[in-house]
């Protein structure tokens, strides 16, 4: 019985949205394993703001030409029909609305779709890269994340503790128990895993979840 | 017209102490290694210029290039959006001891910034950062009903970026995604050197491929087979070598 999803199970579940064609956004690290699960006969088109549409996976070890990384500064190998472009045309395809999808993980989720994952306090060095950007403009704005931090604590949450990347940006969160849609300021249940009460995932939930009409069940294959 | 410079000593010759400085590149795709390490030479042989301030989409990695500049004390302040590397030590060091400003922009609002300080626009509203920690006294105004935060335009005294091909009035191609920030920078910056793979004569480049029209540049110095800071890097590189005997050995 599978008590929760692992990373490439929550992933797996993402990509099953992602429209043939659509022009998608991966967050560096745990969003980027979306792309490895695109459902056959689709081919969605990937976005890395530093400046590339149209990238593939990886190159063997040995092959990385390091002019040719993601803005994870990983090495990255070309699709047939990509795009190179600088950063302000970049960021413009973002800001502009014109990808379809963002996809990105999350310290802290608020019901009103508020977003932290930038920082997790004022220690050390301030680092944002992308991330204030990327919730912006997308169509789509999606989290993928464990439902609860390392210790337990839940992470969809009535208002963030944590500083804010965006107010009021994410549209739909994966979690390793359920999916999420943000609604007019609240969690609005589209599924669940089979095996765990409503009761139960409310109890892990830092707000209340609205089960409105029919919660579907969350089923993913084994990964 | 004829902008080639010959040497990398001369092509940095007139950058001055306190100069705001743009460094091209993300991570080590397009950094303009040899402009950079031309720099130290400079600052190691004359203690000029030093307390720059330098802008680019990071803080430097390892002891080459950016970090080796901010190793050497020649940087005052760093704008950039992502003071992390694979090897931040150099920054995060002098960061916490209070040795160097930083100031903190959001990826797209630096690219967007550096476009503006080119194209002439002292400022723009951005919906980037509405709400957050980098928001904090910034104007905020409403468009058709969204919150919009202004950003002002970044300029600079030089910029220094990486180029594929450069003719001699200064139009550029980049190569793959080693282009990023360097096509704003060249904008935005009153004088811009580029140090390029190989230098054409003018119509050496087709220009229906020319990324760069040589308006913006104020100088080419021709650079093959370029260091790649990446690869520096996972070499175990530093400027200037520590131990230049082991390095020939």
């Amino acid at each position: 019985m599978t008590t929760k999803l692992s990373n490439a199970q929550i992933a797996w579940r993402a990509a099953q949205d992602i429209a043939d064609g659509a022009y998608v956004n991966l967050g560096i690290g745990f969003p980027e394993m979306v792309a490895k699960f695109q459902p056959p006969g689709r081919q969605a088109v990937f976005h890395t703001e530093n400046g590339v549409l149209g990238f593939g996976e990886a190159p063997p070890a040995g092959e990385e030409d390091w002019d040719l990384i993601n803005a994870g500064k990983k090495a990255i190998t070309l699709k047939p029909g990509a795009a190179f472009f600088h950063h302000a045309d970049s960021f413009a395809m973002v800001r502009g609305g014109h990808l379809d999808v963002a996809i990105l993980g999350a310290y802290q989720v608020a019901q009103n779709g508020d977003l932290a994952n930038w920082s997790t306090g004022p220690k050390g060095v301030p680092a944002v890269g992308g991330a204030m950007d990327l919730v912006h403009g997308a169509k789509r704005v999606a989290v993928i994340t464990d439902h609860v931090t390392k210790d337990g604590k839940p992470k969809l949450l009535e208002a963030c503790t944590l500083p804010l990347t965006g107010v009021g940006c994410v549209t739909r969160v994966y979690t390793s128990l359920a999916v999420v849609d943000i609604q007019d300021g609240r969690f609005v249940l589209r599924e669940k895993l089979p095996a765990i009460s409503l009761d139960d995932l409310q109890a892990v939930t830092g707000a209340r979840l609205h089960p409105d009409g029919a919660v579907g069940d969350l089923v993913v294959p084994e990964l | 017209m004829d902008k080639r410079i010959p040497s990398l000593a001369e092509a940095v010759a007139g950058i001055p102490d306190g100069a705001t400085v743009m460094i091209g590149g993300f991570g080590g795709s397009g950094a303009p290694i040899e402009l950079i390490h031309a720099l130290i030479d400079r600052y190691l042989a004359t203690g000029s210029p030093g307390n720059l301030t330098v802008i680019n989409n990071n803080a430097g990695n390892g002891h080459v290039g950016i970090a080796a500049m901010i190793e050497q004390g020649m940087v005052r302040k760093m704008v950039c959006s992502f003071p992390r590397s694979a090897d931040p030590r150099v920054f995060t060091e002098k960061y916490l001891a209070g040795e160097i400003e930083l100031e903190l922009v959001p990826q797209g609002t630096l690219a967007e910034r550096i476009r503006a300080g080119g194209a002439g626009i002292p400022a723009f509203y951005t919906p980037t950062s509405y709400g957050t920690d980098l928001a904090k006294g910034k104007p905020v105004a409403e468009f058709d009903g969204r919150p919009y935060v202004q950003e002002r335009w970044l300029k600079a005294d030089f910029a220094l970026i990486k180029a594929e091909l450069g003719d001699h009035y200064g139009n550029l191609t980049y190569r793959m995604a080693a282009r990023n920030f360097s096509p704003l920078m060249a904008m935005a910056a009153a004088r811009t050197v580029a140090q390029v793979t190989q230098a054409v004569a003018p119509g050496g480049i087709d220009p229906e491929h020319v990324v760069t029209p040589g308006i913006f540049v104020s100088g080419i110095v021709e650079v093959a087979n370029p260091a790649q800071e990446e690869a520096l890097n996972r070499a175990d590189a530093a400027y200037p070598p520590a131990r230049p005997q082991e390095v020939q050995a």
